[in-house]
């Protein structure tokens, strides 16, 4: 590597000052090599939108947010209110997805939960996705002492007793949705982190990419216009675990005491609470499953849409 | 091109039926070796679920449910529980009370042995009790206070008196222990099967791991540890050096661990279990609509001697009130709760002290009856007014009710915060808290409402009693009454049995109906399941469970 | 070489320090202490076990201690359980975690990889579709809603095996199977993607161009190269693995370390935690460590980078 960019060639050496003459900004700009922005974006677009699949996917996850919207408005119930008389009862004309174990309406729990959910799952995976893809970009592309440094910062808080960390949020903050999306982030990022930063050490002695600096470009342009984008693929991937894993998390953090608190629904804590008797009640569980499995899958749908169709290798 | 792929296709598949038929073809062979899918065991095997790993098995040390029931089949006491809850001869045979009640004679038999063979004497018993009174036995015993009863045994543990000897417990020959006590204590005798009281072996001296290893744990009772791994089992077998060993027929005792209580049923029902529930695991309440039905005949609902209650900070506002305290206790349906949440035959409670502890002649509750005060709409709407008016509130403050992590804790903290909205229309805002986070912020009273549990130590109303005095390092409320310290003194210092219970019962008068310092919500309940070849299991007043007599049938 | 690994030794130390210096404070930053509990102990008993702990000393105090002790290799005893030591704990649960997450590993790896490789080979077809739908549902049914239902269905109603116990070969399947769902899940979407890049890349295409084995293509160029992101993986998720899912540690009732470790944090059982976050730390510095040599052996371009600078 340091061969390559450190050591100027020996022809080098014999040039003198008088060698070069100044050139204007035009002819700097047609050396660096890019396609037109605007269109590339564009181009984008319209591969995606004649993806069926991926513009189905697009649909069911508007659905699902339209749904958690107005979901909760359209039923009679809602989401705390006990009936201990109507406890886990069957989906029925009156309950349409049925009760839980405190005679609450689970439609309606469903569509309140799919607001925590949802906002902590895409909350989390965004901030992993920066920070991750910061962090893992720039070890990757620096290598050596940076990457020692920053890789073992990560190691360190990788190893540290997660749970340790969250009982301590617990008493320093109050519960709140805010300190949930932390305690999700704190460790979250690192993944994404060492998932990128192994593909930048892959693509960075590639072709293209060695081409590009040696026309002189800078470390962020190739980070962000050469290297990230050609790694897109597995960072899609490692964003949709993100997601489920967020929502999970989110039930198990919520039921230690961090982040929000019952009678608040979501997704993870329905599922959590309908465990044990889900042979019993299936409906308990089923719905917020199927919820998350189609958000899930919409999203990865959607996901893969757009990696191919941002990735020029995949043009026809 | 496309061939190579449906090779690689191929082999994916091949793969995967391989790998689900060598699963389906070694059960089949290994069906046998597996006590799995059988029905009954063949042999006298009973198998139950410890929820955790007891944190010990040394006698003197354990404080938990977990490790006393499994120190209960490993060690004998002076007495053992009977059947029926009366004291049947354990490793004592006969024993003499003193007129005053202070003084105890245990001729003890003299054919009890230790596991390896060297006899019982008064002298092992002496060792224990000196052993865990010691203010430099380490780690120190947090149950050392349940020795206090004998004369000096507190000033020694303390360390305000040097001599040991001044402790008063001596073996006066191999076979004969005299115990001196620093009051007259009705209950003393049932003590005598209680962990604390359990003899141990002089060779655990210096050993602070002997009771981790089977070899180095030698116990004194009907069974053995043969095998112990950490947080997967623990087996015992019969111990052939057992004194009454004629009358144990169980040969092994197989204990899992595992603290999911869904796996529990699910092994129960699988026959991998012969025995389900409390004391040492659970039923998850989800299925217990279903075990009724389905398993109707091996369910096992017993009252036992435990509340669960939520305690008021009386320190702080709003509840430095008494009157919106009773508001908040009168405006629940304790009915509902027990019928639709917890389900398993638990009893409202309007009291402190539960059913099953002894009182007078009967039981305590039976003859002081929980009428402290009761569920009442219109009266408690009135009291929250007055309460609001004396504190000069409009409207009353959100209130925060906090409690431990726990699936059934929640259910009920959200059932009542829900009633209370409805009944009061006071908005409760219900925190989950982590164990360790929960248990110091009601410590240092740093909550306005939280859930409390109590179970009794001993058979008598002063275990429920003497914790809310003004040093009672459990009365986690704020609650100081120099009329109440007064009368759990005076009961304490008498010996006229009925005097005590009339003592007792104007303490818990103060405590629930004068003051609401608490707000009992049930009397718990043991859900069990038990296998139809299971004989002879018996469960104590506490709950405890005896399955040393147990045989398969 | 022997300077790379020098040198990576050195930064493990100084991070192992930073680790347990950093795990300590924060242990000792939460409330509770080893011996709460709903019934709690006389004021002088308590005063007396904390003594016995040096837990009544300063916390930096208690902290030199420690590290004085580590340095000897003394890991010290636990709090809770009275009498065992921290090291016989580690080694006792230790083991059933590793024989389960290593197979589980062994099976994520193979089965992703083949699913991945198959959904890119038959891209945008009915095989890719299933293969992702399967790896959607693997990652959005988290492990115990997985372990129940196949408890449920396999064990109690089928009688295939046994609902808990960790003792015969067969007893390994369940956990098995619920510990490596996401995993495999996982793998495949990551090979699946990352092959379909070097699938469309010119080499490939050149090397089809000049009529090589198709096999050849497959095994010295697409696997070697598309496989980068699942070892970037693999790693961190095997220390993960083996050091034991609580889950579902706790749903077969396997006495794992996985299950051990929360336990001694509910019950602030302060040497336990300790040593099993000290442990937990190499096992992860060493995985990534591993992962990075392996990097040089899927991908010769890559270079490794000493304490020198690159």
């Amino acid at each position: 590597m340091a061969t390559e960019q450190g050591m100027p060639h020996p022809a080098a050496q014999q040039l003198t000052p008088e060698d070069f003459r100044k050139i204007g900004p035009d002819e700097k700009q047609s050396e660096v090599i890019q396609r037109e922005s605007l269109s590339s974006w564009r181009d984008s677009w319209e591969r995606l939108r004649k993806n069926k699949l991926a513009m189905t996917g697009l649909v069911v996850m508007i659905l699902i947010v339209i749904m958690a919207i107005i979901g909760p408005m359209i039923s009679n119930y809602d989401y705390e209110t006990n009936d201990l008389m109507n406890t886990n009862a069957p989906p029925s004309a009156e309950h349409w997805f049925g009760t839980d174990d405190l005679g609450r309406d689970v439609f309606v729990r469903t569509w309140m939960g799919a607001r925590i959910s949802l906002t902590v799952g895409l909350a989390a995976a965004a901030i992993d996705l920066m920070i991750g893809v910061i962090y893992g970009g720039i070890m990757g592309y620096f290598g050596g002492r940076v990457d020692e440094f920053m890789n073992k910062f990560a190691e360190i808080l990788y190893s540290i007793p997660y749970l340790l960390v969250t009982i301590l949020l617990l008493v320093v903050f109050e519960p709140s949705l805010g300190t949930i999306i932390l305690a999700l982030t704190i460790t979250g990022w690192i993944n994404m982190s060492w998932i990128v930063r192994g593909e930048i050490m892959q693509l960075k002695n590639r072709e293209f990419v060695l081409a590009s600096r040696s026309m002189g470009a800078s470390a962020p342009r190739l980070l962000f216009r050469h290297l990230i984008p050609n790694a897109m693929g597995p960072i899609i991937v490692t964003l949709t675990l993100s997601v489920p894993s967020a929502i999970f998390s989110e039930a198990f953090l919520s039921f230690l005491g961090l982040g929000v608190q019952a009678p608040v629904a979501s997704w993870g804590s329905m599922i959590n609470d309908a465990l044990s008797g889900w042979m019993y009640y299936p409906w308990r569980m089923l719905f917020p499953a199927l919820f998350i499995s189609l958000t899930m899958l919409a999203f990865n749908i959607f996901g893969d849409g757009l990696r191919d169709a941002l990735d020029p290798k995949l043009k026809k | 091109m496309k061939k190579h792929k449906k090779l690689l296709l191929l082999m994916t598949l091949i793969l995967a039926f391989s790998s689900v038929l060598a699963a389906c073809g070694a059960d089949k062979n290994d069906q046998s070796a597996n006590s799995g899918t059988g029905n009954k065991p063949k042999e006298q095997v009973f198998r139950m679920n410890l929820a955790s790993d007891p944190p010990t098995l040394d006698p003197g040390l354990s404080q938990d449910n977990t490790s006393n029931t499994v120190i209960n089949a490993v060690f004998e006491g002076l007495v053992r529980k009977g059947a029926d809850g009366t004291e049947e001869p354990g490793v004592a045979e006969k024993w003499d009370i003193s007129e005053d009640g202070l003084k105890y004679v245990f001729t003890l038999r003299k054919d009890a042995k230790w596991s390896n063979g060297d006899p019982v004497t008064a002298k092992d018993f002496e060792f224990a009790w000196k052993r865990v009174l010691d203010p430099n036995f380490t780690p120190a015993s947090p149950y050392a206070y349940q020795l206090y009863y004998i004369k000096n045994a507190e000033a020694y543990n303390k360390g305000e008196m040097k001599d040991a000897n001044e402790v008063g417990v001596k073996a006066t020959d191999d076979y004969t222990l005299e115990v001196t006590l620093e009051n007259p204590t009705p209950y003393f005798l049932s003590l005598m099967s209680f962990q604390t009281y359990f003899p141990v072996h002089k060779s655990v001296e210096g050993n602070a791991s002997w009771a981790t290893k089977p070899d180095t744990l030698i116990g004194n009772g009907p069974f053995k540890v043969s095998q112990m791994t950490k947080g997967q089992k623990i087996e015992l077998v019969k111990n052939d050096q057992y004194w009454d060993k004629a009358s144990i027929k169980l040969e092994k005792v197989q204990m899992s661990i595992v603290n999911s209580s869904a796996t529990e049923l699910a092994s129960y029902r699988n026959d991998e279990l012969d025995y389900a529930g409390h004391p040492t695991g659970n039923i998850p309440t989800d299925q217990l609509n279903a075990v009724k039905k389905e398993l109707g005949d091996e369910l096992v609902i017993k009252g036992i001697a435990s509340t669960y209650f939520y305690i008021f900070n009386t320190t702080e506002e709003p509840f430095d009130n008494v009157n919106i305290r009773k508001a908040f206790a009168m405006a629940i349906d304790r009915k509902a709760i027990v019928e639709k949440i917890t389900q398993g035959g638990q009893l409202p409670a309007y009291g402190f002290v539960p059913p099953g502890i002894k009182g007078e002649k009967d039981e305590y509750r039976k003859e002081v009856p929980d009428n402290y005060f009761n569920e009442n709409l219109e009266e408690a709407k009135k009291l929250l007014e007055q309460g609001m008016k004396e504190k000069g509130y409009t409207t009353l403050p959100e209130v925060t009710l906090i409690h431990n992590s726990d699936d059934n804790h929640k259910k009920i903290a959200l059932a009542i915060a829900d009633m209370w909205k409805n009944n009061l229309g006071v908005t409760v805002k219900v925190q989950n808290q982590e164990w360790g986070v929960f248990l110091k912020n009601r410590t240092d009273l740093n909550y306005q409402i939280a859930r409390s549990g109590w179970g009794a130590d001993y058979n008598d109303p002063m275990t429920y009693i003497d914790m809310w005095t003004s040093t009672g390092g459990n009365n986690d409320t704020g609650f100081k009454s120099e009329e109440y310290d007064k009368l759990v003194k005076e009961a304490y210092a008498t010996s006229d049995n009925a005097k005590r219970m009339e003592l007792m019962s104007q303490a818990e008068k103060i405590l629930v109906q004068d003051n609401q310092v608490v707000m009992p919500i049930y009397y718990y309940s043991s859900v069990s399941l038990v296998k139809p070849w299971v004989k002879n299991l018996h469960l104590d007043y506490k709950g405890d469970i005896d399955f040393t007599r147990a045989y398969i049938e | 070489m022997l300077r790379y690994v020098a040198s990576k030794f050195f930064y493990m130390l100084v991070s192992l320090f930073i680790l347990i210096s950093a795990t300590f404070f924060l242990m000792k930053a939460i409330p509770g202490d080893p011996f709460m509990g709903e019934k709690k102990p006389s004021p002088e008993i308590l005063a007396r076990l904390m003594e016995q702990y040096d837990l009544d000393k300063p916390v930096f105090q208690q902290y030199t201690k420690y590290l004085g002790n580590i340095i000897q290799g003394d890991f010290g005893l636990s709090m809770k359980h009275q009498g065992q030591s921290v090291t016989d704990i580690i080694v006792d649960t230790f083991g059933p975690s590793l024989r389960l997450g290593l197979i589980a590993i062994v099976v994520s790896v193979i089965v992703g990889v083949l699913l991945g490789m198959l959904a890119a080979l038959y891209h945008r077809k009915l095989i890719d579709n299933l293969a992702m739908i399967i790896s959607v549902l693997g990652i959005a049914v988290p492990s115990f809603v997985l372990a129940s239902m196949l408890q449920f269905v396999l064990a109690e109603k089928a009688g295939l095996f046994n609902v808990m116990g960790f003792d015969g070969p067969l007893d390994y399947v369940l956990p098995v199977m619920a510990l490596s769902a996401q995993p495999i899940a996982f793998i495949a979407r990551l090979t699946r993607s990352s092959m379909l890049e070097v699938l469309h890349s010119d080499y490939i295409k050149t090397a089809k161009a000049k009529g090589l084995n198709w096999f050849a293509i497959m095994f010295r160029h697409v696997i070697r190269n598309g496989i980068l992101p699942v070892v970037t993986y693999v790693g961190p998720m095997t220390a993960n693995i083996i050091t034991g899912s609580v889950v579902i540690e706790q749903i077969f009732g396997i006495g794992g370390i996985g299950k051990q470790f929360v336990e001694s944090i509910t019950n602030r059982d302060y040497t336990v935690i300790m040593g099993i976050t000290i442990f937990y730390g190499i096992l992860l510095m060493l995985a990534r460590f591993v992962t990075d040599i392996v990097y040089v052996f899927v991908d010769p371009r890559i270079k490794l980078s000493g304490g020198k600078e690159g």
